[in-house]
């Protein structure tokens, strides 16, 4: 079923292609942590375009660190940003797991 | 400006000015539309999905988003997707728009 | 140079009608024609619309300001703890994202302008509009600072932007001073704008 854990380090993969994208540009390329896991959903990727979105994916929330998607933020460090991410979006990424 | 593979509507983290924080009450005509899509994606219908509607938005391009209030946005989606699933026609659109503009000039205090 | 007309739409009855209202007057006639729809559907539909108020989610929150054992369902299963309370949820997943004097969690659409209506009634014009869908992913304190709102340093921000399927709720932490009180009084603090989580609760009248 889901391919990633809670606590699972996580990479969202840098593309920029054409369609419906759940997948905010400001955390393209950027790791994050798996905080939970949210259920699996139609994709909405195929639903925009009257598919049925099926098979559904795993969708997760990831939590990024601020200082991670904008190096120049300026508030506090473990400020976090948490985005919903289909599964097909994210890649393991090396350093394991950590607390969420 | 706008980056090629970026649509108008992927606005995370980009510079923006302070918020305003007026706010306006709705119209009946914009809860009329927001009604369409409830109805229209509801178990009993599925003919129209918020994916699709949302696709629909973006696709309207840059100058929507500065040009169109939320709701305008939201009816020219829901139409152009009626139109695309031909579920609506573009003939009897262009009809039931000049009928609707029609009745609305004879009777200007007579809503629509 | 943008600019954002979301927070002016023109009015609703003044002068002829715009080519949008005449568009959805035109669709919904010919979606009750082809018996798609009816116009007691649409009617009851903006009836339910108007029926949703952020008083349903100060009901919420103030049930569990004073209910644990609800808080930590409604934390665990946002849409199954609301039902508890009649409250509708149609198909929306809840997620309840609790306050504390560690983190305070704010609520944004970066994509669009998902918002927890079932519990709140349709969002106010800021909420989608591009200063607050920009900036609040980027630099949230700044915005919040806005609202008037101030986050102490040692506080942890924690900015949930709704992308996908779930919808979110801040469950404020209660204020202050309001000790024995019950569920309807507490309500009356509880704010839209606190349950988004740009502001806290009203602070109880002091003596």
């Amino acid at each position: 079923m889901a391919r990633f854990a809670p606590g699972d380090r996580v990479r969202v993969h840098l593309a920029h292609p054409p369609g419906h994208l759940r997948t905010p540009t400001y955390v393209r390329g950027k790791t994050g942590v798996v905080e939970r896991i949210c259920g699996s959903f139609p994709n909405p990727e195929e639903l925009a375009y009257g598919r049925d979105g099926q098979p559904a994916r795993p969708l997760y929330r990831i939590r990024f660190a601020q200082d991670e998607i904008w190096p120049d933020y300026r508030g506090r460090a473990g400020d976090c940003v948490e985005v919903e991410i289909y599964e097909h979006w994210l890649e393991p990424f090396e350093g394991g797991r950590s607390e969420p | 400006m706008s980056e090629p593979g970026r649509g108008v509507h992927d606005m995370g983290g980009l510079p923006a000015g302070p918020v305003d924080r007026s706010e306006h009450d709705y119209a009946l005509w914009e809860k009329r539309v927001d009604a369409l899509l409830v109805l229209l994606s509801d178990k009993e219908r599925r003919l129209l999905r918020v994916d699709e509607l949302r696709r629909g938005i973006e696709q309207l391009g840059e100058a929507a988003y500065e040009d169109m209030t939320y709701y305008e946005r939201w009816i020219a989606s829901v139409t152009g997707n009626l139109l695309e699933k031909g579920i609506l026609t573009s003939d009897e659109l262009g009809r039931k728009m000049a009928e609707v503009e029609g009745r609305a000039a004879a009777d200007p205090d007579g809503g629509s | 140079m943008s600019h954002d007309h979301d927070h002016a739409p023109p009015p609703d009855q003044d002068g002829p009608l715009s080519y949008y209202q005449v568009m959805e007057t035109a669709v919904r006639e010919l979606l009750i024609e082809k018996g798609i729809l009816t116009a007691d559907q649409v009617r009851a539909t903006v009836e339910a619309m108007d029926a949703r108020s952020p008083a349903i989610g100060a009901r919420v929150v103030a049930r569990a300001w004073t209910d644990p054992a609800f808080k930590d369902r409604l934390l665990a299963d946002g849409s199954a703890a609301c039902a508890e309370l009649g409250v509708d949820m149609g198909p929306t997943h809840l997620v309840v994202v609790e306050n504390s004097p560690q983190v305070h969690n704010v609520i944004v659409c970066t994509l669009c302008s998902c918002y927890p209506r079932f519990l709140l009634g349709l969002p106010p014009d800021w909420y989608k509009a591009r200063a607050y869908r920009s900036r609040v992913v980027r630099e949230p304190r700044t915005v919040l600072r806005e609202f008037g709102t101030e986050i102490p340093e040692d506080v942890e921000l924690r900015v949930h932007d709704s992308t996908a399927d779930m919808r979110y709720m801040v469950l404020p932490l209660r204020p202050a001073g309001t000790e024995g009180w019950d569920e309807a009084r507490l309500a009356e603090l509880v704010t839209r704008d606190c349950m988004i989580g740009v502001t806290a609760p009203k602070s109880p009248p002091s003596h």
